[in-house]
């Protein structure tokens, strides 16, 4: 099974925080209630980020991709935020320094090589002049949901 | 440099995600350019049980470069297309040293 959920359940639009940790929580229980991770997921995931964090600086909007080891993952998704408000996280590869992020792409990922061409093309997203800003002003989860899914080929 | 080729680890910190992505993008870099070589993905953690005649490590983690006998090079660009061209210059100096 390498198939990837993406669905509107799993799209939280501008959700509010007071930091990432506050965001991740949400979004990991989002995920934990609709059956897609373990209970032991939110708290693997906060742990991963503090060490290994992931906040990415695009040439539009802040961007973070919090994931953690497969063994708390049940299925395969990828949980889509918009922040009401950014947040502050830690930029991949960097000690310190921070970006604020504006969208957050968590995923529940199981094997390795299956979901290479979903990764490439999350980062495709990350990478085209446009693409972010279509998710910043969307609408609805569902348009999120429909555009994400035409561009990850899901 | 293992078996005449040179031996590339790529790691992030769960070994699946990131580094996935960046192997691929390796592999094609190298390709593109006639460079034999041999990868291996992993964790950040498993990269000192792989030292043994590496040439080069790719990360899109934190590292504390001294710690390492090779080169490191972070591998963000990849994933975000910011400075892509500059960090697959950096890694071709080292595969076509």
């Amino acid at each position: 099974m390498n198939e990837i959920t993406l669905d509107e359940k799993l799209v939280l639009l501008d959700i509010e925080g007071k930091d990432k940790l506050e965001i991740i929580s949400q979004m990991a229980n989002n995920m934990e209630n609709l059956g897609y991770v373990k209970p032991s997921y939110e708290g693997a995931v906060i742990a991963r980020e503090k060490v290994f964090a992931t906040g990415l600086p695009t040439a539009s909007y802040g961007v973070a991709i919090p994931h953690t080891d497969i063994e708390h993952v049940n299925t395969p998704a990828i949980c889509v935020a918009r922040l009401e408000n950014p947040v502050d996280f830690v930029i991949m590869g960097e000690e310190s320094e921070s970006v604020p992020v504006k969208i957050v792409f968590m995923l529940a990922m199981k094997e390795q090589h299956a979901q290479l061409e979903i990764l490439q093309k999350l980062m495709q997203i990350l990478q085209e002049d446009g693409a972010l800003a279509k998710i910043v002003e969307a609408d609805s989860p569902e348009s999120i949901k429909d555009f994400m899914c035409t561009k990850l080929g899901l | 440099m293992k078996n005449g080729k040179k031996l590339v680890l790529v790691a992030c910190g769960t070994g699946i995600a990131t580094s996935t992505v960046v192997n691929d993008a390796v592999t094609k870099l190298a390709k593109k350019n006639n460079i034999q070589l041999e990868i291996i993905q992993c964790k950040i953690m498993e990269v000192p049980g792989y030292s043994d005649g590496a040439d080069l490590l790719v990360t899109t983690t934190v590292v504390d470069k001294s710690k390492y006998k090779f080169p490191v090079i972070s591998a963000r660009a990849f994933l975000t297309g910011i400075g892509l061209e500059k960090v697959e210059n950096e890694i071709l100096v080292e595969l076509q040293r």
